[in-house]
């Protein structure tokens, strides 16, 4: 589905932020990219739907070649490409519903955006969409009244509405709790599988990352040191990507996720019957 | 801090550190002062008259005269908020396209260039000379009372759209770039959103600013209010001239007051 | 709620019935308003003139080229008076202010009901007449010339720093106030140690602010008699003597910079 050639990147300031990168996302794969700060994969994400220039080397989606469209084509392009945000991005005055639609932008012209006319389809997808999430009574709140984890809901559900093929995502827990961010992890993974959706996930946390993703690349300053399955990630290869420290704990606690995880749903799952759904984060 | 052989003594340390600098500082300062006030010529016995105009026109006040001249107050003020309200709307139309042209993070460098001039010309100049102008050009009137305050407002009105727009959360602008939004989508819903309540509160703002303004362009022709309270000064007629203040200290203070009230009710 | 369910699918709009139709009703009231205010400026305006307006412009400025640098000797003096009015009338301005301020402030008044009101009634007043209006009264009261200038400047400059000063007073952090009462200390010294270090930033920036705003409106106070580089501008004007005019514009323009120049300065330096 996704396809990088040679894709380079060096800012104005004169840092190589992307060495020559080769990779390929499959449909329905998901994705995760880890690396530590400064590693390159925000910048990696936003060469691919050009919010970033890059300097050189080729991104293919399907089989159209987004790195030298012009700004119309680039426009369809990007309508194809759901992005979630780590801060989660959303228009704070607008309301849940208006940031919802609003990745229907690429799909209505002006005046029907403008007038807020979006077709009847665009709509019931959004309560579709809400609904799953479970913020379909909050869709005429203002977007700044959410709490952190309401709002990456929302940002999904902005993505998602896109219908895309492809959905980057940059680093979508940094701002969330621990189990906030299991949750909202577990929501992507899930949606990518029920829609087979390409996915690529930007994440420091190398935990969750073996926790919710089948493939694991590995980014150290603009060069891929790590390609495979997660358990594959061995203390050599993580001191490669992120330098020398204890890997023994990180790993072991890697092997006991499967017991967090059911203790996690549980908690979760009794946090339901006492308080309504959605407004448990 | 200095310290002696058995106490140690405390002063605050003056704000400028060197003491020459600092010195010199209030010297100059004294220089100035001297300077201006000898080469001001100022005509004592003219001055000590005032006194007396002064309570003459402060007993004025007690009560102002609305009666007399209540036709051409009733004319001025009109024809003042007249012009407010056109020259605001005009003037914020057309100051849209300028600021959004003179945001550095939205527009082309050579449009940001031109944009940025117009604002630097048209705020430059105080609102009364534009009108001295403008009266030349299309004689007596509010309407070069209208066209002085518009031009005032663009640059005023831009200057602070263009700023509101550089200081928008660029997150937010990035996230609908990226859904595919065409331009004007984009700004339609990332910009419009973020600057709209500060800008519904600065319009309101330069309702009230033009206000006043247009209390004065009358003084060169420019219509409004001011040529009635030009008349009544230049006739002696304090209690008239008391009433026409009144007029316009009232007129203020209820926009003030609304204002206040509508930027509460926009955030 | 802006949502309905009509036949299982729920319908979206922005806003509610009632709202929409109160924002058309907003927009409707608006644009007849504009309307009408623009018909009757309409009435009152010549239009012949305005039609003609820019063959005039291109004429008036023909004229005004090139400037009559040789005038500028004369100017040298307006220029230092324009100046005295702003920097003196902003002196007398800060002077009358500061208690004006404190008096105002909801936290350092000496009485909410009384003092209070006056203060912020000397704040409206100030305010809602602009320095040109000021000026024309005093022209009439005192005389024409510098000093009407300087009270005038300093009339209408009272209320703004008062203005500002104020809502700095009543914006400064109380826990500060409240340490330095804890130790006993008197009203005077509560002001002395808790409140004036606070304000101290705020008030020098105000001050060289409204020195650079008066800077502008001193320019133009002359044309009612009061002083300063206007007079010039005015009698230039009159005698139609349009290459002077184009040099008193420029000088106007260089002021205005310069002197918005040394307000950047002084405000870097002092914050
Ligand atoms: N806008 C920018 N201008 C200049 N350099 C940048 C910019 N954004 C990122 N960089 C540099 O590129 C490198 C990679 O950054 P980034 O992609 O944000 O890393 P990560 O998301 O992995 O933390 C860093 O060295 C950073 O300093
Ligand atoms: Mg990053």
């Amino acid at each position: 589905m996704l396809r990088i050639e040679n894709l380079e990147k060096r800012y104005q300031t004169g840092d190589l932020a992307l060495n020559s990168v080769n990779l390929e996302v499959p449909k329905g794969q998901v994705m995760a990219l880890i690396g530590p700060s400064g590693a390159g994969k925000s910048t990696l994400i936003r060469c691919v739907n050009r919010l970033v220039e890059p300097t050189a080397g080729k991104v293919f989606l399907g089989d159209i070649e987004l790195a030298h469209l012009g700004a119309s084509d680039l426009r369809r392009a990007r309508s194809r490409m759901g992005m979630i945000f780590q801060e989660y991005a959303l228009v704070e005055r607008l309301s849940v519903m208006e940031n919802v639609l609003s990745g229907r932008l690429g799909y209505v012209g002006f005046w029907r955006s403008f007038l807020r006319k979006f077709p009847q389809s665009d709509i019931d997808e959004a309560f579709n969409l809400l609904t799953r999430v479970g913020l379909d009574h909050m869709a005429n709140k203002r977007a700044d009244e959410l709490s952190g984890g309401q709002r990456q809901r929302v940002g999904i559900c902005r993505a998602l509405i896109q219908n895309p093929d492809l959905l980057l995502v940059d680093e979508p827990t940094a701002s969330l709790d621990p189990k906030t961010s299991r949750q909202i992890m577990r929501l992507i993974c899930e949606l990518c599988e029920e829609r087979q959706l390409a996915a690529i996930i930007n994440i420091h946390d190398v935990l969750l990352a073996q926790m919710f993703a089948r493939r694991i690349v590995g980014l150290q300053l603009g060069n891929i040191v790590y390609d495979g399955p997660p358990e594959g990630l061995s203390p050599e290869v993580l001191t490669q990507i992120y330098g020398e420290e204890d890997w023994e704990a990180t790993i072991e606690a890697a092997k006991d996720l499967d017991e967090d995880e059911a203790e996690a749903e549980l908690v979760e799952a009794v946090d339901n019957v006492i308080t309504k759904p959605g407004s448990t984060t | 801090m200095n310290q002696t052989a058995s106490t140690r003594i405390w002063k605050r340390p003056p704000f400028i550190k060197s003491p020459i600098l600092r010195w010199g500082l209030w010297f100059g300062v004294a220089i100035y002062l001297a300077l201006a006030f000898g080469t001001m010529e100022i005509d004592w016995a003219r001055a000590a008259e005032g006194v007396t105009r002064g309570k003459r026109f402060i007993m004025a006040f007690f009560p102002p005269d609305f009666s007399s001249r209540w036709d051409s107050i009733q004319d001025g003020i009109l024809e003042s908020m007249w012009m407010t309200i056109t020259s605001t709307v005009i003037g914020i139309m057309l100051s849209v396209p300028v600021g959004l042209g003179a945001a550095r993070n939205l527009s082309y460098r050579p449009v940001y260039l031109f944009c940025r001039g117009i604002l630097a010309v048209s705020r430059t100049f105080p609102e009364i000379i534009l009108a001295i102008f403008f009266v030349k050009l299309f004689g007596f009137g509010p309407f070069a009372g209208f066209l002085a305050l518009s031009v005032g407002t663009i640059g005023f009105y831009g200057k602070l759209l263009a700023e509101d727009i550089e200081d928008m959360d660029p997150v937010q602008a990035e996230a609908i770039k990226s859904v595919g939004a065409g331009w004007l989508q984009w700004l339609n819903y990332a910009v419009q959103p973020q600057v709209m309540p500060r800008m519904i509160g600065l319009g309101i703002y330069r309702l009230d600013i033009n206000f006043r303004e247009s209390a004065v362009v009358g003084i060169v022709g420019g219509g409004g209010i001011g040529a009635t309270l030009l008349t009544s000064f230049d006739r002696y007629e304090f209690d008239s001239a008391a009433a026409i203040l009144m007029v316009i200290i009232g007129i203020v203070m209820v926009m003030e007051y609304s204002s206040g009230y509508i930027r509460r009710w926009v955030q | 709620m802006p949502t309905q369910k009509i036949a299982g699918s729920r319908i979206w709009h922005r806003r509610t019935t009632a709202k929409q139709f109160a924002v058309w009703l907003g927009w409707l009231t608006g644009i007849a308003i504009f309307v009408y205010c623009w018909r009757l400026i309409s009435e009152k305006t010549i239009w012949f003139f305005v039609t003609d307006a820019p063959k005039q412009a291109v004429d008036m400025a023909e004229r005004m080229v090139p400037p009559k640098w040789s005038y500028m000797e004369v100017l040298w003096a307006p220029i230092w008076d324009t100046i005295n009015i702003a920097t003196l009338g902003t002196m007398i301005a800060i002077v009358i202010a500061v208690p004006v301020a404190f008096c105002a402030a909801r936290n350092t008044t000496p009485s909410v009901h009384f003092v209070r009101p006056a203060a912020l009634f000397i704040i409206v007043s100030s305010r809602s007449i602009n320095s040109l209006i000021w000026a024309l009264m005093l022209v009439t009261l005192i005389g024409p010339g510098i000093l009407a200038g300087v009270i005038a400047i300093g009339l209408r400059s009272i209320g703004f720093c008062a203005k500002l000063l104020y809502e700095a007073i009543e914006e400064i952090d109380h826990s500060q106030v409240e340490a330095v009462i804890a130790t006993g200390a008197t009203r005077s010294q509560q002001l002395s140690f808790g409140i004036v270090p606070q304000i101290m930033p705020a008030f020098a920036g105000i001050s060289v602010f409204r020195w650079d705003i008066n800077i502008r409106e001193s320019t133009v106070l002359g044309l009612v008699g009061a002083g300063g580089i206007g007079l010039q501008l005015d009698s230039s004007i009159s005698t139609l003597a349009w290459t002077q005019v184009s040099l008193i514009l420029l000088v106007i323009l260089a002021t205005v910079i310069v002197s918005e120049w040394v307000s950047a300065k002084i405000r870097h330096a002092i914050i």
